[in-house]
């Protein structure tokens, strides 16, 4: 079948077949920094914005995406950099695997969130699982990191 | 995992139930679960054109979509303050906010999975399933019919005025329960269902029930005894039989504890 | 200092937090075979039958390979320094079938559906043998495992394969049974620890392609790479010269990866077609036929005298290392030789174990390798002793604990020449808040809130063993690159052991490229495993740097017409000390590269006689709801003695993940099979890690002492920090209800049973 995808703000037409996955179709398209972790939908690395909202693309047909706005990292990098910085100050990447996945995440939750606890910043990403870091440098980075956002929109206001 | 031979997004429900009239061919709920088996697919049932993905709400009910994002059924602020947040508590555990924004409530209801948070919260609410030929059944008969080739299409829940409470255990947060357990009340009836025992909710109605704020603990306690042996329990990797049992008699206890003092203990 | 205890970024953060292709598969060349096996449906059968005719029949298949096709000469996948205490008991793919998983045949073909069609379609005929499933009747079983004329152990570890034992020893110290029998205070209890799962989250992946000379590279995320090169080697029956193995980034090791799981399917594959070929594992084949932690059941008997000092140990350790060794005969080991030492005071102790087959998974190294088998028996024991004795568990350690300067007979002789635990207990006591907490709280609504605490050691690297070396040279403009074996694993090596570099050769960490490991290219390193990379490999930079400054000098001193005694260096310049004449280190580079016969270049290696032991003291915080007995983790605080701290940031994220893993052993991870030997727990939804809810608070702080052996004093942080959480957890469960969990995890439902039993 043939679908039109929204790639990163560019338009795709591509031939793929039915059963083609999210993920696959991502990679294969360049998308490196799309992760498979697991094959149960439980831990988050695949994570894309589609519509603008963060959804698994190991769980998400490539045809379910037609005709609708798919984000990865590689079209999201002047905001991956800007909150990546706050993670490599931490040291929260570590070995980086569920990086990507974490960050689409974060930038999600940013949208969507006013102000989270941490308990809801916690739960908010209880979806995306880390073996390395522990979690703690992650909630310390995005901490930072909306408490500059939010002064820099006190600002401008 | 799962293939697929053709993906077909419907233009209207009769051409889906048309197709989904043939054996190799299946409705697409969230693609969640479906896509870990094996099952060879010829034409895949995709909803996603028909507008279904959106909660209505009137002076009467909610009138849920099948397409309906689990996560939009979490958020939907006049669901939540209708039923005093049970199905935000329900459905909150579920992996992650992204697995969320993917599962659908008609793939969580039409599963009918022994695991499901959902099945089991809806049980205890005045709800119903609307079926594209069956019309209009209440929830508690669906869950117990066989899966057959009709189309889930809308889920009701009816504003009835009932308190309900909602409570579970989880070896992690966000892992299956090994025992949910929802209690609502309306009048002097109970509406009492227990899920992941392991096997799949059931609605178990007392009517008659005269506890009100001021029972006693013992009272309340006896209630939740004797709603814990209508129920089989189970054995299965998460938890035991006898260590369900008892779990179903706590929550079942603090279910009705926050109904009618409106903590929980 | 300028370099050393600095939060320096790593300096591949940038490109991993912005999703850069960098990890195995993200390099692998377009066509590459997709490569995957047919596993054991039966924990143990011989393969009598294989019919591969229909499946290579499929359109797109390149090879089929069966027992048929490899070499019948065995080797072990355990990445260890030869010769390998590991037993040599594999073959690529073998006739007898020892665990549910274990391969049956490699299929090579095109696409993922081919395979896929192919793998169903391959028949075989077995024979189903009797497998043996329960560790604790392994031994001696009529059933043997491994019955091969062609199996052979390469070291003294006290194999027999005919008994089903991959590793047997006793080590006795002064006469323990008289020393505990003379005791006030005796305990003996058997604790049980699972096959945790390492559970990284790029799972095991290869790729492997031809060179233009014809040699076999092998791209691989692995901790291992000059072991890899020889297990290839020794699998494939082909020289050692004829492999190239490279790592690139990947994506966390814990362990796993020290035991070359995946690298023999797409190598043999590519030797035999010439194409390149990949295999990635899925999240299942890596739970089900991977390296996980060795399970083991150890019996603690301990004796004080009545002031609570702990006089005796006595440890005896049954190991499973299931289907095959790799690791078997090293990790038990570390279940007794890194939890006794812990007391200082012992006058006698008794190590001894046993190390099995069975017909379940093969275990290998996973972060801890035995010591957090041995910490949760010996910390739980010795908790118990002081509740028998009704005394706070912290005082038991408080006055019992090893101290610096004492020499250590359970550990090998050494002498501990740098140790802050008592610091760290007293720090870690006041974060908690001890002795307002201890030993519990009834919070009125149902729950009690209680405290538990451990403590533990590792090693820094194998002494005598591990062997480290690093190359710098000097380039134009006087920056440097520096080539290193070890292998950065997400843990941040590449940064940390520039920052040792930059220390000692006076510049910033920036003027230091790192170059990742090519076994064509690196200097020998064993691989980062055994917590050896900061201490080994940073002394390895350290000598290597001196012996650069000495060539700088000597350019300089060339350059500068004086004695080389009077030139010294600054970091920006070579200078004559007698008359502050200089000379730019980015002239003397560029200066360098003409007309030049003297290279500026030095290599080193390093190994060390002794294993400086870190040390982590873990106090927990649980909520204990006293109806159900489901516990919450609330608060936990690890205080951290490994020496100097290269990295602040390194130290603290790698302290916060280890001790979560540690949660996750603690309280969640199961790894369960059926009655047939088929692994039940095979899938994030099933084996469940710790998601960011479900870790409570993790709180780090570190309390150094000076290693006078380490770079700059530093010894190792890798794996001392996952001991601590299952007997402190364990601890605060007993201070809370009165229950002791003795099997891993900490369930509510031990938990409430054991409540109920106990009364």
């Amino acid at each position: 079948m043939i679908i039109n995808i929204w790639l990163n703000g560019r338009q795709l037409t591509r031939e793929i077949e039915a059963d083609l996955l999210l993920i696959d179709f991502l990679r294969n398209n360049g998308c490196y920094s799309v992760k498979r972790g697991c094959e149960t939908s439980n831990c988050g690395l695949c994570s894309v914005l589609l519509e603008d909202k963060p959804v698994l693309s190991c769980s998400t047909l490539a045809a379910r995406a037609d005709g609708k706005h798919v984000y990865t990292l590689e079209g999201l990098q002047p905001q991956a950099e800007e909150f990546g910085s706050f993670m490599a100050d931490q040291g929260a990447e570590q070995c980086g695997f569920c990086s990507p996945g974490l960050v689409i995440s974060v930038l999600a939750m940013e949208k969507e969130l006013n102000n989270p606890s941490d308990e809801e910043i916690k739960e908010y990403l209880s979806g995306s699982l880390c073996r390395c870091s522990g979690y703690m440098s992650q909630l310390r980075a995005i901490k930072l990191y909306l408490d500059r956002k939010g002064a820099q929109e006190y600002e401008r206001n | 995992m799962v293939s697929i031979e053709r993906f077909v997004r419907v233009k209207s429900l009769a051409e889906a139930y048309e197709l989904n009239q043939e054996r190799m061919n299946t409705v697409l709920g969230g693609f969640m679960w479906l896509k870990m088996g094996n099952r060879k697919i010829e034409n895949a049932i995709d909803l996603s054109g028909l507008s279904l993905d959106t909660i209505e709400e009137t002076g009467e009910e909610f009138s849920i979509g099948c397409m309906c994002s689990l996560r939009t059924l979490e958020l939907h602020e006049g669901l939540h303050h209708a039923f005093q947040g049970v199905i935000r508590e329900a459905v909150h555990h579920i992996v992650g906010v992204q697995f969320r924004n993917g599962a659908t409530v008609g793939g969580s209801v039409y599963g009918r999975f022994g695991f499901s948070d959902v099945l089991t919260c809806l049980l205890a609410l005045d709800c119903y399933v609307e079926l594209y030929k069956g019309g209009i059944v209440p929830l508690h008969e669906f869950a117990t019919m066989k899966s057959d080739n009709d189309i889930l299409v809308r889920i009701h829940i009816k504003k009835d005025g009932r308190k309900a409470s909602y409570q579970s255990q989880r070896i992690t947060r966000t892992d299956f329960p090994i025992i949910a357990a929802a209690a609502a009340k309306k009048d002097n009836t109970l509406f009492i269902s227990i899920g992941a025992r392991p096997g799949k909710a059931s609605l178990l109605i007392k009517d008659d029930c005269l506890l009100d704020e001021n029972s006693a603990d013992d009272e309340i306690a006896a209630l939740a005894e004797w709603a814990r042996d209508q129920y089989k329990y189970g054995s299965d990797i998460r938890a035991g039989q006898e260590y369900r049992r008892h779990l179903a008699f706590v929550y079942v206890k603090r279910a009705l504890q926050e109904i009618l003092r409106g903590v929980t203990a | 200092m300028s370099a050393i205890d600095q939060p320096v970024r790593k300096k591949d953060a940038m490109a991993l937090v912005t999703g850069k292709p960098v990890y195995t598969q993200d390099i692998a060349p377009k066509d590459c075979l997709v490569v995957k096996l047919l596993g054991s449906p039966h924990a143990h059968a011989l393969i009598k039958e294989i019919d591969i005719g229909p499946a290579l029949q499929v359109p797109g298949i390149e090879c089929i390979l069966t027992y048929k096709d490899v070499p019948d000469s065995r080797f072990t996948l355990a990445g260890q320094t030869y010769p390998e205490p590991s037993p040599y008991d594999r073959l690529i793919l073998d006739q007898r079938l020892r665990y549910v998983g274990d391969a049956v045949a490699i299929v090579a073909g095109e696409n993922e559906k081919a395979v896929e069609e192919a793998l169903d379609l391959i028949k075989v005929q077995y024979e189903v043998l009797q497998p043996v499933l329960d560790f604790r009747r392994a031994l001696d079983h009529e059933v043997i495992i491994h019955p091969e004329e062609n199996w052979k152990s390469l070291a003294p570890v006290g194999a027999d394969n005919r008994r089903n034992l991959c590793a047997s020893e006793e080590v006795e110290y002064g006469d323990v049974d008289q020393v505990i029998s003379e005791c006030e205070w005796i305990i003996e209890q058997t604790y049980h620890t699972k096959a945790n799962q390492q559970v990284m989250m790029e799972t095991f992946r290869t790729f492997t392609h031809l060179d233009t000379f014809g040699r076999l590279v092998c791209v691989s995320s692995t901790q291992v790479p000059f072991h890899v090169r020889r297990i290839l080697a020794n699998a494939i029956g082909i020289p050692k010269s004829q492999i190239r193995v490279i790592k690139p980034r990947i994506g966390g090791g814990f362990g796993a990866k020290q035991t070359a799981v995946s690298e023999i399917y797409p190598a043999i594959v590519t030797w035999k077609t010439g194409k390149p070929a990949m295999i990635i594992y899925t999240r299942r084949e890596s739970f089900t036929s991977s390296s996980p932690r060795h399970e083991m059941e150890i019996r603690v008997r301990l004796g004080a005298d009545k002031e609570g000092i702990i006089r005796g140990i006595d440890v005896y350790t049954l190991s499973n290392t299931g289907a095959y060794g790799e690791h078997g005969p090293t990790t038990v080991g570390l279940s007794g030789h890194k939890s006794i030492p812990l007391y200082g005071k012992v006058e006698a102790f008794r190590f001894g174990y046993d190390v099995v087959y069975t017909n379940v998974m093969s275990a290998g190294a996973y972060r801890g390798y035995g010591a957090t088998q041995g910490c949760f028996a010996v910390e739980s024991a010795v908790n118990e002793l002081a509740a028998k004795m009704q005394m706070d568990p912290v005082r038991i350690r408080e006055i019992n604990m090893v101290r610096q300067g004492q020499v250590m007979p359970a550990y090998y002789g050494e002498k501990l020449n740098s140790c802050a635990l008592d610091r760290c207990m007293a720090k870690a006591k006041a974060m908690i808040g001890w002795d307002d907490k201890y030993p519990c709280k009834d919070m009125g609504n149902g729950k009690i809130r209680s405290v538990g605490v451990a403590m533990t050691m590792q090693g820094s690297g194998i002494s005598g063993v591990d062997t480290a070396s690093v190359s710098i040279k000097v380039n134009d403009d006087g920056f440097y690159s520096m080539s290193i074996g070890a292998t950065d694993m997400g843990t941040g090596c590449d940064t940390s052991l520039a920052q040792i570099a930059a220390e000692c050769l006076d510049c910033s960490v920036e003027n230091i490229i790192v170059s990742g490991v090519d076994t064509d290219a690196s200097p020998y390193d064993t691989g980062s495993y055994a917590s050896s990379t900061a201490y080994v490999t940073g002394n390895a930079v350290v000598k290597t740097c001196a012996a650069l400054r000495q060539r700088i000098k000597a350019e300089g001193s060339a350059q500068l017409g004086c004695p080389v005694e009077d030139i010294e260096i600054d970091g920006e310049k070579v200078y004559r000390v007698d008359t502050d004449e200089s000379i730019s280190l980015k002239d003397l580079a560029n200066g360098a590269m003409c007309g030049n016969s003297n290279a500026l270049s030095a290599t080193e290696s390093f190994s060390s006689p002794v294993s400086p032991p870190p040390f982590v003291v873990g106090m927990a915080e649980v909520e204990i709801d006293k109806e159900t007995g489901k516990v919450d983790l609330i608060d936990y605080v690890a205080v951290v003695d490994c020496g100097t701290v290269i990295n602040t940031n390194l130290a603290r994220v790698q302290t916060e993940g280890g001790i979560a893993q540690g949660i996750g052993m603690a309280l969640y991870e199961d790894i369960k099979y059926t009655e047939k030997g088929q692994m039940v727990s095979n899938s994030l939804m099933q084996y469940k890690i710790p998601s960011r809810l479900d870790v409570g608070t993790i709180r780090v702080a570190f309390e150094s002492s000076y290693e006078p052996t380490g770079p700059f004093g530093a010894k190792s942080i890798g794996e001392v920090v996952i001991n601590t959480p299952s007997p402190a957890i364990a601890n605060a469960v007993y201070n809370g209800v009165h229950v002791n969990i003795r099997e891993l995890p900490i369930t509510a439902e031990k938990v409430y049973m054991g409540m109920h039993k106990e009364k």
